[in-house]
């Protein structure tokens, strides 16, 4: 399993022919973005498949594109192989007033704080989390904080206008 | 490992009664502020008599932000943000951050600057092991190790503060290098640890290595298998302690560790004494490493200590008044005004913890788009509940302090 992402691709297309949207290599990482509902049966198929054997979940994230209408918030998972130490990404794009995917703990126990720090920051909701409420900020926090409308400074105050610095 | 638990007793668990219903339990309020929680957590016990039943963490009294804040500063002002994570090492926070940078960048760092990396990576691993190793000493009742190490913790910050000029959170070094070179003063504080190091750990090991108080508060107090321990994501030293070999320093090599020849230390049972007799032995090795950088050092040409990308490593203050391209270079890092490449990329350095990730997307712009930690205490602290569940309450203590939950690293 030298090169990794041409086995993954064609193992992927051959089991899930529909739900692979692309799949390419960024610098070093083999990258493959999938539909949002396959993305527990992927992983599960990559965690059981004697070949691939991905059975560490590194990191799991959230991000947010406001300008792609339609994919605005997004969940990338890093797994890794490690018998073989070979590292893969998985990315789901999906709309904002969409914002559901299913939950990854059923096969990770260590998805879980991950995934609700990724409610807690980007307002996307894991069906059928066991205990889905925010980790970082309080309860009864308003909005979401890493989406990139939310302001970094306080928006009541008036006299700091960060117009000219950052983004 | 050689030196575990030969003759040592086994410990069992307590046994929880099945019918859990018909017993009352009582509550108790671990945290957020308690002395033997070395940090800001709070932990919800449900407790039967001494024994734990069940319990509840609560994460995020220290959330700052960092994720955010990230998005809002140039990337070399994103340093200081990784000093608050684990700053009980803070250096491989940073080193780790210059070292993603340069992968975006595709910078080639000049191998005497690796090296000099690498005495700061492992000397900042074992300040971070030996205050984690000396703690669950204390919390099992032995303060005379803990006082005796401090002092070696002591020297690395003397080291730190001589290379950087500041000791717990260091922003040691900038994307390309380091600021200065090495002075002779660090270097003659580099050798004298190297030669007085040795005899004190050495000390400390015969405090409590096979000292029975402490093997028999430490050996089966909050074990977990290996493979709980994957499925929770565990990485460094607690995963290892299960006996799992991996290190990201071997697996996936980062500023020139492939050159060197170190051994990988692994446990047996995941429990307290082996994530303490692992953290031990990978002092060993961090020492090794040390002096083998040391020799690799003098062997190459002295007063390269950083690489040529004058894009994004500040030229000295001399050049800025007496040279145009200096000024310009000086005047673009300082304002932000440099491109940063395009690109998604994920870079993983052996933290004290473990696998400390970056996972930094770059839009062109001047700051990162997004930048996601992957902090190896936020991922296995929440096995935490696992791992104490029909223990006694005094073992719980001593479980999370050998697991070295950092609440900076914790909480971001």
């Amino acid at each position: 399993m030298e090169d990794l992402l041409p086995v993954v691709e064609k193992k992927l297309r051959d089991k899930f022919p529909q739900d692979i949207l692309t799949a390419e290599m960024m610098r070093d990482f083999p990258v493959i973005t999938v539909k949002k509902d396959k993305i527990i049966d992927v992983v599960k198929y990559l965690y059981d498949d004697p070949e691939l054997q991905f059975r560490f979940l590194t990191d799991l994230c959230g991000i947010h594109f406001p300008d792609n209408t339609g994919q605005e918030l997004g969940v990338i998972y890093h797994l890794h192989n490690l018998p073989k130490n070979k590292r893969l990404r998985l990315r789901i794009f999906f709309s904002v007033n969409d914002a559901v995917v299913p939950t990854l703990t059923t096969v990770f126990s260590s998805a879980n704080w991950l995934e609700r720090e990724t409610y807690d920051f980007y307002g996307i909701s894991f069906k059928g989390h066991p205990n889905l409420k925010r980790i970082m900020n309080v309860d009864d926090m308003v909005g979401f904080p890493l989406r990139k409308e939310f302001p970094l400074e306080d928006p009541n105050r008036e006299d700091k206008d960060d117009k000219m610095f950052g983004r | 490992m050689e030196n575990t638990k030969t003759g040592a007793i086994k410990q069992t668990p307590p046994v929880v009664p099945e019918k859990l219903e018909e017993k009352q339990y009582s509550i108790l309020n671990l945290g957020p502020t308690h002395p033997a929680t070395h940090g800001v957590f709070q932990n919800i016990l449900k407790m039967d008599g001494e024994i734990i039943v069940d319990s509840e963490p609560t994460v995020g009294y220290i959330h700052r932000a960092f994720e955010k804040l990230a998005e809002r500063r140039p990337y070399y002002q994103i340093t200081p943000i990784t000093d608050r994570l684990n700053y009980c090492s803070s250096p491989i926070n940073n080193i780790g951050w210059h070292t993603t940078v340069e992968k975006l960048l595709q910078v080639e760092i000049p191998k005497r600057v690796q090296y000099l990396r690498i005495i700061i990576m492992e000397l900042s691993r074992i300040a971070d092991h030996l205050v984690c190793n000396s703690v669950i000493g204390v919390d099992a009742g032995a303060l005379t190790g803990f006082v005796y190490v401090f002092e070696e913790r002591e020297h690395i910050y003397e080291i730190f503060e001589e290379i950087c000029g500041s000791r717990l959170t260091t922003n040691i070094g900038r994307i390309g290098g380091f600021e200065r070179d090495f002075s002779d003063a660090a270097w003659t504080k580099i050798k004298r640890f190297v030669t007085e190091f040795p005899k004190v750990l050495k000390e400390f090991e015969k405090l409590l290595v096979r000292n029975r108080i402490f093997m028999d508060r430490t050996i089966g107090a909050g074990a977990i298998s290996a493979e709980r321990a994957l499925n929770y994501g565990f990485t460094g030293p607690n995963l290892r302690a299960t006996g799992v070999d991996y290190d990201v320093r071997v697996f996936s090599p980062y500023s020139g560790y492939e050159d060197f020849d170190f051994k990988i230390p692994v446990g047996t049972n995941g429990d307290t004494y082996d994530r303490f007799m692992v953290r031990e032995e990978e002092i060993w090795e961090s020492f090794s490493i040390i002096k083998q950088a040391i020799e690799k050092i003098e062997k190459l040409p002295g007063g390269v200590y950083h690489a040529d990308v004058p894009e994004f490593y500040l030229p000295p203050k001399e050049e800025v008044y007496n040279n145009m391209e200096a000024l310009i270079y000086h005047f673009k890092i300082v304002m932000g005004e440099t491109d940063i490449p395009k690109g998604e990329i994920y870079h993983s350095v052996e933290g004290g913890n473990g696998e400390l990730g970056f996972y930094l997307v770059s839009d062109g712009g001047r700051t990162p788009y997004r930048l996601h930690f992957r902090r190896p205490c936020f991922i296995y602290y929440q096995a935490f509940p696992e791992m104490i569940r029909g223990n006694l309450l005094s073992d719980a203590i001593v479980s999370m302090s050998s697991l070295n939950v950092i609440a900076g690293e914790l909480d971001a």
